[in-house]
């Protein structure tokens, strides 16, 4: 059990547990929080976890764990953790089942008070759109060679039927597509579960959410992204489905008996993990990438229907009724990337659970008109609070790995957020507040209520303030769609 | 929820579902563990047809035969829309077979993504076994 007092303290937002905290592990841990986020993760297992995580063979530099903190099973959300390549190992618990559950940002240059009174009819036109909630089927039926070309081309594959422009493809990590994806490394049973889920949301915290830009921090930036304070913008959150969740799975099954084969040793079964150059840990990479491609294409053709229902809702109220593109980025990811340890340029497996990549200024991946400012990082707050974008910079390659939090992170569990909230009160109150909800489950919303989460405004300050991203913009809801 | 041979009960998780079971012995406590999670989902059955479905699940301990157990039940509910309120175990070394008599699902509150390893340890007690499992959610 972790104590406060076992942690030691770089900065008001920086502290660390010690390797020799605990006998095996293999890394420090480094927290990015103030005092007060970390004395409210005391009464969750976060720091117990992530110190589980620091055990995973290979690990280099150290474990980071973001502000938005909080209990996962395994590594904490909102953890990043990178493996020496070759030697280290792959764990998909550290990347989650969720795979590249993710983020995509849309602006406009519509007037929010042009369009006020249209909010409703959008809200509508959206749920309408968006096919959300549990057991949901889209509109979308994939054969086997269509999921297969999803899962090879990702956003490719959706900008060839039609869903997606080149400015699309540009503007989203990785450019909507990892290479080295393997379709034959995906089970029957997944193909099954992802064949017809292409185009959902989802549920739980998945949402679509149409925003204010209530106020801008970079003007140059926000230039570059397009974001124009007054005007609408879009987040679209959702992943790979059931799609990425049973090749999760999968994976995590098979290497129960993995970690036996090469005599690894972990305090929690669901960080089981192999070699990345084994078979297995191949095998699995080559399948999480199908997953990866897969959630990208789902964004991308869920981002073609937000913008069908602003279409339909708004082209005769407003001259520029059209979504542009700022960034699509991941949250649950692993990746091979190169980052500098103790001066020296290796390559590592990078993972991502619950956090962003954030890279800096200078990035030659990042599109053309973003690579000198930064990569855009998008960190949704709760329903009915605000959300940011910010910008990733050289402080987060030196200190975290290129990466930054990915919201506001639970304080609540559900269980007790249910019983606190009613949901038809809570949706009565954002409707109060301007914010037009449409949602499947008022259960399901009540777990998703405001009071469950962070304030993300304060875990915004830790990052600024660390100097792993830098405020750009501040959103506000006014439109929230939820399955 | 059961009596005190064998049940259930939510324990506070920050982001997910965490469920206490337990039961005399390992056929219960997957039926306990089925029935939790049944309940964190919402899961009503319609009344009417019926339909039988057997689903071999194996592991070679208890902790993963618990999990394929209860991933077969979320493949089901997911692909056919099925769930079960009768079921028949089998356990036979690293192998197990349910039979179950299914209906449609007339509700569905909650999508579970995934049943974890999560800190899951099948205990035994002095009344049967006990475990606590983690759902993602």
């Amino acid at each position: 059990m972790v104590n406060i007092k076992d942690l030691i303290r770089i900065s008001d937002y920086e502290w660390e547990i010690p390797r020799t905290f605990r006998h095996d592990m293999q890394v420090p841990v480094r927290i990015f929080a103030t005092r007060k986020l970390i004395e409210a993760v005391m009464d969750d297992k976060s720091l117990e976890q992530a110190v589980n995580s620091a055990t995973l063979p290979g690990l280099v530099g150290h474990v980071v764990v973001m502000p938005d903190m909080h209990q996962g099973y395994g590594f904490p959300i909102g953890g990043v953790a990178a493996t020496r390549f070759p030697d280290g190992v792959i764990s998909p618990g550290g990347i989650g089942y969720d795979i590249n559950c993710g983020v995509r940002l849309l602006a406009s240059q519509i007037p929010y008070e042009d369009v006020e009174s249209r909010l409703d009819a959008l809200a509508s036109a959206l749920d309408h759109n968006c096919p959300s909630g549990v057991g949901t089927k889209g509109h979308i039926h994939l054969t086997e060679a269509e999921l297969d070309q999803v899962c090879r081309d990702g956003s490719r594959w959706a900008q060839k039927q039609g869903y997606a422009s080149p400015a699309d493809l540009r503007r989203t990590e990785e450019s909507g597509c990892l290479e080295g994806a393997d379709p034959g490394k995906v089970s029957k049973r997944a193909r099954e579960r992802g064949r017809p889920q292409l185009g959902t949301l989802g549920s739980g915290n998945h949402f679509i959410e149409v925003d204010l830009i209530e106020q801008i921090f970079d003007r140059e930036a926000a230039q570059t992204m397009g974001l124009v304070e007054g005007c609408l913008a879009v987040q679209i959150h959702c992943g790979s489905r059931g799609f990425g969740h049973q090749i999760c799975s999968d994976y995590v099954n098979e290497f129960q008996k993995v970690v036996q084969r090469y005599n690894i040793h972990l305090p929690d079964r669901e960080l089981v993990c192999a070699p990345l150059t084994s078979p297995e840990g191949q095998n699995y990479l080559a399948a999480m990438r199908c997953a990866a491609n897969y959630a990208f294409a789902n964004r991308q053709v869920l981002a073609h229907y937000a913008r069908k229902a602003f279409e339909d809702v708004l082209a005769g109220s407003t001259r520029h009724w059209q979504l542009h593109q700022v960034y699509d980025i991941a949250h649950n990811m692993g990746k091979i990337e190169q980052h500098v340890i103790e001066g020296e340029r290796i390559k590592v497996c990078v993972h991502r659970k619950g956090a962003t990549r954030a890279f800096g200024p200078g990035y030659e991946g990042l599109p053309e008109e973003y690579r000198q400012m930064g990569q855009p990082v998008l960190v949704p707050g709760s329903m009915g609070t605000a959300s940011w974008v910010l910008v990733g910079t050289q402080g987060s390659m030196e200190r975290s790995f290129g990466s930054s939090c990915h919201g506001a992170g639970r304080v609540m569990s559900r269980a007790r957020a249910k019983k606190s909230v009613w949901g038809e009160d809570l949706r009565a109150s954002l409707e109060g507040k301007g914010i037009h909800i449409r949602a499947g489950s008022m259960g399901g919303l009540a777990e998703e209520a405001p009071e469950a989460y962070k304030d993300v405004d304060e875990v915004v300050q830790t990052v600024t303030e660390a100097g792993i991203a830098s405020k750009v913009a501040r959103l506000v809801p006014v439109a929230v769609v939820k399955g | 929820m059961a009596g005190q041979s064998s049940g259930f009960r939510e324990k506070e998780h920050t982001a997910d579902w965490e469920l206490d079971v337990w039961a005399p012995d390992l056929p219960g406590l997957l039926v306990e563990a089925a029935r939790g999670m049944y309940w964190l989902m919402g899961a009503r059955l319609e009344h009417g047809q019926r339909q039988h479905r057997s689903i071999a699940f194996s592991g070679e301990d208890d902790e993963s035969r618990l999990v394929s157990f209860l991933q077969e039940l979320l493949y089901l509910c997911e692909t056919e829309g099925l769930g079960f309120d009768q079921v028949e175990i089998t356990v036979d070394g690293n192998h197990g077979r349910a039979e179950l008599s299914c209906a449609a699902l007339a509700h569905l509150g909650k999508e579970v993504k995934a049943v974890t390893y999560h800190n899951l340890a099948v205990h035994e007690t002095s009344k049967g076994l006990q475990a606590t499992l983690v759902f993602d959610v």
